[in-house]
C-alpha cells in the first residue's frame, strides 16, 4: 500500500481520518473481516495488536497493522457493536497468525467473542473467573473471585469452546479439545527453573520429539492495564517498569512520550541524549542476561555468571544516577527524574572498552564452543513471513530478515543523531537469534560511544504542570525494547486518568513462535528455543 | 540459648537490628513450653543447618532478577552456604517468594509449599510478597504471601538490593539457631512430630478408605 488516498477507493465504507503517519479507519462491525482482508491482501501483513475498547454504549476492537514494506505508516482499524449482551466479531485468525492470542486476550477481557475462532479460552485468567475486568461495569468485589484454593481444572483448559453462529443462542460449543485422548502430555511449568518466569506449558510427547504444545498464561497477571485507569499518568510509570523489567527504562520512555506528545511538550535536547543512553544501556544489561540465561539453559553456568557479572557494571552506572538498579525509575513526563551523576559519562566511557573485551570473551568461550554450536545450528527454523505473520519483532523477527527496529523506522529521542546498523540476518535458526543479541550490544557501544561525550548542556526536564490532563484523543507511541516493539496506545477522555491505557507485549508473540517452531525438536531443545526468544512472562502477562 | 549468644559469622547480636523480635519470639517459645535449643548437640546441628539453607527456585517477577544476581559472581550467597538452590519443593528447606502471587498462582504456591519437607522456612522478598506492593490496588493480586502461607522473614524494597536479601538470609538463620531440633513443638513451623504423625495416620486410613475403582472413574487425564 503506497499512498494513503488509494484506502477511500479500497474502503468505501470505511470513514478515514488522518494524522501524521497513523491513520485511522472506522467501519461498521459487520464489514470488519472484509476490510480486514482487503487491508491484509493489499500489503499490510503485519498485525501488531488487537485492542480491545469499552465505549460505555459500544463494545469495540482496534486492529493495529502496518506493513513490512513500508513500516512508516500506522493504520488502525477500528470496528464497535452496540449488543453489549453478547457482542461478536469475525476472527481475523485465517489472516495473520498472530490473532490467535490476541484475540483470547481481548475475550478474557472483554468478553467478546470471535466467530470462527477454533478457541475461545480465557487466556490470562482462570476458566472459572467471573466477569470480564477491564470492561468499564466489571464488579471487582473481592467476595465474587476470592483467592482460589484449589488447582485450576486443567479439563477446562483441554477443551476449545467454539462460538457457533448456526446455533440459535450462541452458545459456546467444544468442538474439539487441545489434545487427544492417545497423546502423552506433560505439564511444563509453571513452577520451573528453564521458563522464564511463571509460563505454564503443556508439551505433547511422542517419545522425546515434541508433537505440540500449548501455553498457558496468567501466572503473573496484575491487571496492570486496568489499574493504570484509575492512576494519573505520573503514577502510571511505575507500573510500566515493571511490566517487562529488564527493559524497563525503555517501556517507560514510551508512555513518557505519548504522554509529551499529547500535552505537546517540548523536551530539552539534553534529556533526549540521557534517555537514549540509559535505554542503550538498558538493552545491553538485558542482552547479557539473555544471554546468559540462554547458554545457562544449554547447560553452560559459566556463560550466565560472565553475564551477571558484566550487567553488573551497569547496576552501578544506574545506581549511581537513577537511584535503583533493576528498577531505574528514571524518566518522568517531561525529561528525566534528576541530572545525571557526575561521574556518569567517566563511567559509561569506562563501560565501552570493557564490554568490547568481553564479547571477544564470549566469543571465544562460548560461540565457537562445538557442543554449544552442535545445540544450536540447524534448530528452530523461523522464516521471514512466518516471522512477519506472528509480529515476531526484535532480534528474532531480525534473525530471520525481516528488517523492523523501531529506531530506525521511526526515530525517537536522539536516535537519528547516532549513526548505527540494524543488524540483520537471513538464517533464522537459533544460532542466529543467539548471534544477533551479541551484534546488537556491539552495536549499542557504538551509539553510547557518539552520544556520551555529546549530551547538549541545558535543562534535564521540562516543567509540567502538578496534576496532568491530557487532551482528548488517542495517541500512541511505540519505542524499540530489548525485546521488540513496544507500543503504549491511550485513549483519553480529557482526564488525569487515562480511559483506556493498552501496552503491546513484544514477548506474547514470542510464545507464539515457541509454538510455530517446536513441534518435531526434542524435549532438551524446547528450553534452549526457550531461551532463544528469550521473553519475559510478567510482560505478556501485564 | 539467648539471643545474644547467636553469632553469624562475625557478626554479633549488637550487629543485627531487629533483635526484640527474636527476645519476643524467644519468650513466646518458652510460655508455650517448649525447649529452647541448649545442648550441645542442638549447637552442633543448628550451626549445620543454618549454614547449608537450600532454597527453592521460586521467583515469579521482577524480584527474581534481584535474586539472580545475589546468585551470581558479585554478591554470591554461596559464601553462606545457601547456593544449593533446588529446583524441586521436596529437597527444599526454604522458599524465597520473589514477586507478586496473583490469584492463578496462589494454590500452586500453597501446594509447593506443602510438599516442602519440614522444617521449612518462607521468606517474603520485596513489597508485592509482603503487601501486594505497587499492585495493591488490582482484581488479581494476592495481597502479600502470608494470605497463603506462614512466613518467617520480610525484606522490603521493590526490589530489594541483594544486600538487604544478605541481612534476611541472616536473620533467618539466627532464627534457625534458636530452635531446638529435637523439641516436639506446637508451634507450626517447627518439627512437629505428633502432627505430622496424626497427619500421617490420618492418610493411611483414608487410603484405606479409598475405593480405587472409583477414583479411576473420576481421574481422567492430567
Ligand atoms: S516488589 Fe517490586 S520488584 Fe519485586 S516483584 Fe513486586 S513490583 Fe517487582
Amino acid at each position: 500500500m503506497k499512498d494513503m488516498e488509494n484506502l477511500q477507493a479500497l474502503l468505501p465504507f470505511a470513514a478515514i481520518e488522518q494524522k501524521e503517519n497513523t491513520c485511522s479507519l472506522a467501519v461498521p462491525g459487520k464489514n470488519s473481516y472484509e476490510a480486514a482482508s482487503l487491508l491484509k491482501n493489499s500489503g499490510f501483513d503485519y498485525l501488531r495488536d488487537i485492542i480491545g475498547m469499552d465505549y460505555g454504549d459500544t463494545l469495540g476492537v482496534i486492529y493495529s497493522l502496518s506493513s513490512s514494506e513500508n513500516p512508516e505508516i500506522i493504520l488502525f482499524l477500528k470496528t464497535a457493536t452496540s449488543d453489549k449482551a453478547a457482542p461478536k466479531f469475525d476472527s481475523v485468525i485465517d489472516l495473520w497468525d498472530s490473532a490467535d492470542l490476541y484475540e483470547r486476550e481481548v475475550h478474557d477481557f472483554f468478553g467478546i467473542c470471535f466467530v470462527n475462532s477454533p478457541d475461545m479460552r480465557r487466556l490470562f485468567l482462570r476458566q472459572d473467573w467471573r466477569g470480564f475486568p477491564l470492561r468499564k461495569d466489571y464488579d471487582a468485589r473481592p467476595e465474587i473471585n476470592p483467592i482460589p484454593l484449589g488447582n485450576e481444572n486443567l479439563a477446562e483448559m483441554e477443551t476449545l469452546p467454539v462460538l457457533d453462529i448456526m446455533n440459535a443462542d450462541d452458545k459456546f460449543e467444544a468442538h474439539e479439545t487441545v489434545f487427544d485422548q492417545s497423546e502423552y502430555v506433560v505439564n511444563f511449568g509453571p513452577q520451573h527453573p528453564a521458563t522464564h518466569g511463571v509460563l505454564h506449558l503443556r508439551v505433547s510427547l511422542d517419545g522425546e520429539v515434541i508433537r505440540k504444545i500449548d501455553p498457558n498464561f496468567g501466572y503473573i497477571h496484575r491487571g496492570i492495564e486496568k489499574m493504570s485507569e484509575a492512576y494519573t499518568y505520573p503514577q502510571i510509570l511505575h507500573l510500566t517498569d515493571r511490566l517487562d523489567y529488564l527493559s524497563g527504562a525503555i517501556n517507560r520512555h514510551a508512555v513518557c512520550l505519548a504522554v509529551e506528545k499529547g500535552l505537546q511538550l517540548e523536551v530539552p535536547e539534553r534529556a533526549h541524549y540521557i534517555r537514549t543512553i540509559i535505554d542503550e544501556l538498558t538493552r545491553i544489561a538485558s542482552h547479557l542476561l539473555g544471554w546468559g540465561a540462554m547458554c545457562m539453559d544449554m547447560g553452560s553456568i559459566t556463560a550466565f555468571v560472565y553475564g551477571m557479572r558484566d550487567r553488573e557494571k551497569i547496576m552501578d552506572i544506574f545506581e549511581e544516577t537513577c537511584g535503583g538498579r533493576l528498577m531505574a525509575n528514571y524518566n518522568v513526563i517531561g525529561g528525566v527524574m534528576a541530572d545525571i551523576h557526575p561521574n556518569f559519562q567517566k563511567r559509561v566511557k569506562d563501560f565501552i572498552p570493557y564490554m568490547r573485551k568481553m564479547l571477544k570473551e564470549y566469543h571465544l568461550l562460548f560461540t565457537g564452543n562445538p557442543i554449544a554450536r552442535g545445540r544450536m545450528d540447524g534448530i528452530g527454523y523461523l522464516s521471514r513471513e512466518k516471522a512477519i505473520a506472528l509480529g515476531a519483532t526484535g532480534p528474532v523477527g531480525r534473525a530471520s530478515g525481516w528488517s523492523n527496529d523501531t529506531r530506525k523506522i521511526d526515530p525517537y529521542a536522539a536516535y537519528a543523531k547516532a549513526g548505527f546498523k540494524e543488524m540483520l540476518r537471513t538464517g533464522g535458526l537459533t544460532f542466529d537469534r543467539y548471534i544477533i543479541r551479541l551484534d546488537e550490544v556491539e552495536e549499542s557501544l557504538k551509539i553510547l560511544e557518539q552520544l556520551i561525550d555529546n549530551i547538549p548542556e541545558g535543562g534535564y526536564a521540562a516543567k509540567t504542570r502538578a496534576i496532568i490532563k491530557l487532551p482528548e484523543g488517542e495517541y500512541f507511541q511505540r519505542v524499540e525494547g530489548a525485546r521488540g516493539e513496544f507500543c503504549v496506545y491511550i485513549n483519553s477522555r480529557g482526564d488525569k486518568y487515562p480511559y483506556r491505557i493498552k501496552f503491546r507485549s513484544p514477548s506474547m508473540t514470542l510464545v507464539n513462535v515457541l509454538k510455530a517452531i517446536v513441534p518435531g525438536t526434542k524435549v532438551a531443545d524446547l528450553i534452549m528455543l526457550g531461551g532463544s526468544l528469550d521473553y519475559v512472562i510478567p510482560c505478556i502477562d501485564r | 540459648m539467648e539471643v545474644k549468644n547467636i553469632r553469624i559469622r562475625n557478626m554479633k547480636t549488637g550487629d543485627f537490628k531487629e533483635n526484640e523480635y527474636l527476645e519476643e519470639y524467644l519468650k513466646e517459645l518458652r510460655a508455650n513450653g517448649v525447649n529452647i535449643a541448649v545442648a550441645k548437640l542442638d549447637d552442633l546441628i543448628n550451626w549445620g543447618r543454618s549454614n547449608s539453607v537450600w532454597p527453592l527456585t521460586f521467583a515469579t517477577s521482577c524480584c527474581g532478577i534481584e535474586f539472580m544476581s545475589l546468585g551470581a559472581a558479585r554478591y554470591d550467597f554461596a559464601r553462606f552456604g545457601w547456593e544449593v538452590t533446588r529446583n524441586s519443593p521436596r529437597q527444599a528447606d526454604v522458599i524465597f517468594c520473589c514477586g507478586t502471587i496473583v490469584h492463578k498462582m496462589a494454590p500452586v504456591l500453597k501446594r509447593l509449599y506443602d510438599q516442602m519437607a519440614e522444617p521449612k522456612y518462607v521468606m517474603a522478598f520485596g513489597a508485592c510478597a509482603i503487601g501486594g506492593g505497587p499492585f495493591k490496588s488490582s482484581y488479581h493480586t494476592v495481597m502479600g504471601v502470608d494470605q497463603i502461607i506462614p512466613v518467617d522473614v520480610y525484606i522490603p524494597g521493590c526490589p530489594p538490593r541483594p544486600d538487604a536479601m544478605i541481612y534476611g538470609m541472616m536473620q533467618l538463620a539466627r532464627k534457625i539457631k534458636m530452635q531446638e531440633f529435637f523439641s516436639l513443638s506446637e508451634e507450626p513451623g517447627l518439627m512437629d512430630f505428633k502432627r505430622i504423625k496424626a497427619k500421617a495416620f490420618e492418610a493411611i486410613k483414608a487410603l484405606k478408605d479409598m475405593n480405587p475403582l472409583k477414583k479411576d472413574e473420576k481421574g481422567g487425564k492430567r
